[in-house]
């Protein structure tokens, strides 16, 4: 269980975040739906430790991972998929891989275990990463997280500029990860994409909750959506 | 002396020069890329490792190659040590910020060149080489008798120097080795190219800086421990090294390590060169011209990649 417990967070003296709060249980995928800027990239950062918390705290199973130092936040088990994808660039697929790994303690079983779920990165695992395609980066970002054996999944715009085939190979490894207890907060821009997969969804503006509704609630009823964002 | 013989002892000085600038350069551009902050102390670090080797060497006792051999294990290991401290103790406390790295990298040039001055003192002391036995080189020529080989008069080097040559070839290779093939340069690539994603995926990034500051000094003061024997230990020896590798550091487009050595090769072979047939001064001049030139046309440095 991820919990964020009103976190206050930002850039230098500039505030995003606000008091925000948002609970991942095992098994359940929560999207994290706002507007551009609205700070969904940041509660990301925040959870990673990437930014300073000026107050509140972000707990993984009961353990208070905002009071570790940055580094030692993705051995408890937290895989971030990046906006932007992030990849070591000129590195290999396989040096790419080998970091998940190391950041896990885990060993080759679970490199395999991820190249089954992206066959397509063991033919490439040679390759220097910036020279993928754009899918096959989304992947390897995906793979370099599955690496560390995550309890919790963090997903930032993974199908961002991406072809439909490639959208849907990364929804099934979504839901594979899912059907296997992994908590997965998920950021998605796109409203179909999220009802699609989410369980729960959390609006969230200027770094603020709105409300966390059952996607169930919002497969009925489009128009709650609409309010929300405002679209 | 005929001007080939000329040319070819100015170029073995040249090449001694820059082995030891490769060295040099190759610690400020770790450390630049890596922890994109540059190193102002980089050159008192150069000196702190020829005064520690005269230290070094005259307490040593018996024949001259055993002091230099533990010279040559003790002083890049301590100024290491020292670079690591500082790098602990002061860049992170002004968050590897680049303009106040500048200025607290300056006040820890004038703590260790004020330091050795009041402990080691404003003398000049030599380390006596492990070994020097003179070489005399061949020449060649057509004749009207055809090739032939032949010694000129005063077309000689010293076994000392062909092996800093060696010495600092081979230390080379290991830090192509360190980065290319092991784990910890794996560790190092990774902060290089992406601090944030480097943290978030367990990389202790505040230990890889401390280690690659600290390797920065211990390159720079390995550089001077193979160079004291042929020059002399100094507490303001440090300036020319600094402004040198800087130098190649820009020529050779800032944190690529084949640069560096490509331009330490370049500056350093021109150096002697010049320096032999019109005057040092001049060399140096060029050298400055050659930077400014870089800097206007090709900022990513005449080796550099296109990218950054
Ligand atoms: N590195 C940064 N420094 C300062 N402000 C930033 C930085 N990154 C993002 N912001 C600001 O934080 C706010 C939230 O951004 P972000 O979390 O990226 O939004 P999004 O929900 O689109 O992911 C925006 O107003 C943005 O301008
Ligand atoms: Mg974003």
């Amino acid at each position: 269980m991820l919990e964020l417990d009103k976190i206050n967070a930002g850039y230098g003296r500039a505030q995003i975040l606000r008091d925000l709060t948002l609970r991942v249980a095992p098994g359940e995928i929560l999207c994290l739906l706002g507007r551009n800027g609205a700070g969904k990239t940041t509660t990301m950062k925040a959870i990673m430790g990437l930014l300073p918390l000026m107050s509140g705290a972000v707990r993984l199973d009961g353990k208070e991972i905002s009071a570790l130092p940055a580094h030692k936040v993705a051995g408890c088990g937290v895989g971030y998929i990046p906006q932007g994808r992030r990849l070591f660039g000129e590195l290999s697929v396989a040096q790419n891989l080998e970091l998940g790994l190391r950041a896990g303690g885990c060993g080759p079983e679970v490199l395999e275990d991820s190249l089954d779920l992206f066959p397509r990165l063991r033919e490439r695992m040679g390759q220097r990463a910036q020279t993928l395609s754009g899918g096959e980066q989304q992947m390897l970002a995906t793979a370099r997280a599955l690496c560390l054996k995550p309890r919790v999944l963090l997903l930032d715009e993974p199908t961002e500029g991406l072809q439909p085939s490639m959208i849907a190979a990364i929804r099934d490894v979504i839901a594979v990860m899912r059907d296997r207890g992994v908590g997965i907060l998920l950021v998605e821009q796109r409203v179909d994409a999220v009802l699609s997969v989410a369980d729960r969804v959390a609006f969230i503006e200027n770094g603020r909750n709105l409300e966390t509704l059952d996607a169930e609630a919002l497969r009925r009823d489009h128009s709650l959506i609409t309010r929300h964002l405002g679209v | 002396m005929d001007f080939g013989p000329y040319l070819m002892l100015a170029s073995l000085e040249g090449a001694v020069t820059a082995a030891v600038l490769a060295l040099t350069a190759i610690g400020l551009s770790l450390v630049f890329g890596v922890m994109r902050v540059v190193n102002v102390a980089h050159g008192e670090f150069f000196m702190l490792g020829a005064v520690l080797a005269w230290w070094v060497a005259s307490h040593v006792g018996g024949p001259p190659a055993l002091g230099f051999i533990v010279a040559l294990a003790i002083a890049p290991l301590a100024v290491g040590g020292l670079a690591a401290l500082a790098d602990m103790t002061v860049l992170k406390r002004v968050n590897y910020d680049p303009e106040r790295t500048i200025v607290a990298t300056i006040g820890i040039l004038y703590i260790l060149q004020q330091v050795t001055l009041m402990t080691y003192g404003p003398e000049a002391r030599p380390v006596e080489p492990p070994f020097n036995t003179r070489l005399a080189l061949p020449w060649f020529e057509w004749g009207e008798n055809g090739f032939q080989i032949y010694w000129p008069w005063g077309l000689s080097t010293t076994s000392y120097k062909l092996f800093v040559i060696g010495a600092a070839a081979a230390v080379l290779i290991g830090v192509w080795i360190l980065m290319a093939r092991t784990r910890i340069g794996l560790l190092m690539r990774a902060t290089q190219l992406d601090r944030e994603m480097a943290l978030a995926f367990g990389i202790p990034v505040e230990r890889v800086y401390a280690t690659v500051f600290g390797l920065g000094g211990a390159l720079a003061a390995l550089g001077a421990v193979l160079i004291v024997p042929t020059q002399q230990a100094h507490y303001l020896m440090g300036g020319d090294p600094l402004l040198l590798s800087f130098i190649v550091v820009i020529i050779g487009g800032l944190g690529s390590l084949p640069g560096t050595v490509a331009a330490a090769i370049l500056i350093g072979l021109s150096d002697g060169i010049i320096s032999v047939f019109f005057s040092p001064m001049l060399a140096k001049i060029l050298a400055t011209m050659l930077v400014a030139l870089v800097l206007v046309f090709r900022p990513q440095g005449l080796f550099g990649s296109g990218e950054k």
